[in-house]
């Protein structure tokens, strides 16, 4: 195991589409492995997206443990994921690894359902709420090139958001 | 370098903020921490900024904008002092029918815990029969978010506002 280096922004790596994985073989598992160690080294180390250890492959890992303790789903390995459904807003002030010194607010889904391979290419389900879907909003937003910078909102624009529901 | 807060306030218009950026530019100004926004028909600028030279160049600079733009402005020296300021722990959200008060009465109650404001905005909206106030403060609670709660308890009542509270943690991803 090994702990990777970081990229930060504002490097054009950051910004690239990750492709899908179609191989689950024993390199993806040591990297799977250096990921997360790689995840749990770091300032937040709940979560961790491939591309920000410049392997641009659709690889996403959280694990809020830290935070949350054990009321959450602990190690997800996320591989392709896609977001199946999504339910509610809520504003949060997100830093990123590959954006130190900076955080601001951002809109997420408050309830996700996020449908993913696990590391022997398992289809799995997950339903998640609060810190833990937006830790994997987060990261999976790495997977198509996009920081929290991107989505950054004023607070006049958080405070008059609607509530909307979608399915 | 020396800083100053420069105030522009004119008759909102498109422009505004171009001109008068642009002039700091060619001042040699650089601008720091800044608030832009239209209250009421006005456009109101507050920012520091920092200053190479003396203060009647900046003002040289800006006068074609002013007189162009019909604006006002204002010039205040302020010391360069570090950073001494808390960073915000507690936001306070504040909605209900628009009245005498509101601002007072919540701002109130949060001084007497040492709440220290330091972002507060609010919009009046709704119809004119029904008139609605939003206020939205951002502040440091040195007790922390619970003591916060407790002392806006009483005021939901006695304004008949909604009254939320909410830790500003930021998560590091």
């Amino acid at each position: 195991m090994a702990v990777l280096s970081i990229l930060t922004y504002p490097d054009p790596r950051l910004q690239r589409k990750a492709e899908p994985v179609s191989v689950f073989d024993d390199d993806l598992h040591h990297f799977i492995d250096d990921l997360t160690e790689t995840m749990y080294a770091g300032p937040g180390g709940v979560g961790i997206a491939a591309p920000q250890v410049d392997r641009p492959q659709r690889i996403v890992i959280v694990d809020v443990r830290p935070k949350l303790g054990e009321d959450c789903h602990g190690l997800m390995v996320l591989i392709n994921p896609e977001l199946a459904a999504w339910e509610g807003m809520a504003v949060g002030r997100e830093g990123c690894m590959s954006v130190p010194d900076f955080t601001g607010n951002v809109i997420r889904a408050e309830r996700i359902q996020v449908q993913a391979q696990d590391a022997s290419g398992r289809e799995r389900s997950y339903e998640c709420e609060g810190f833990e879907a937006r830790a994997i909003q987060h990261e999976m937003d790495h997977l198509d090139g996009f920081l929290f910078l991107d989505r950054l909102v004023s607070r006049k624009i958080d405070l008059f958001r609607r509530k909307q529901y979608q399915k | 370098m020396s800083q100053a807060l420069l105030t522009v306030i004119g008759e909102d218009r498109p422009g505004i903020v171009a001109a008068v950026t642009q002039a700091l530019f060619t001042a040699d100004c650089s601008i720091g921490d800044a608030s832009m926004m239209r209250l009421g028909g006005y456009f109101t600028i507050m920012q520091v900024i920092d200053y190479p030279r003396d203060l009647g160049s900046v003002e040289m600079a800006l006068d074609p904008a002013i007189k162009r733009l019909n604006l006002r402005v204002h010039l205040d020296p302020i010391s360069s002092v570090a950073l001494t300021a808390d960073m915000p722990n507690t936001r306070v959200t504040v909605y209900g029918a628009d009245h005498p008060g509101i601002v007072a009465g919540v701002t109130g109650a949060l001084a007497a815990i040492g709440f220290n404001v330091i972002d507060l905005e609010s919009e009046s909206s709704g119809s004119a029969e029904r008139p609605l106030y939003v206020m939205v403060i951002q502040g440091y609670a040195p007790e922390g978010v619970e003591s916060v709660r407790k002392a806006v308890v009483p005021l939901r009542e006695r304004e008949g506002v909604e009254i939320g509270v909410h830790p500003i943690e930021a998560a590091v991803f």
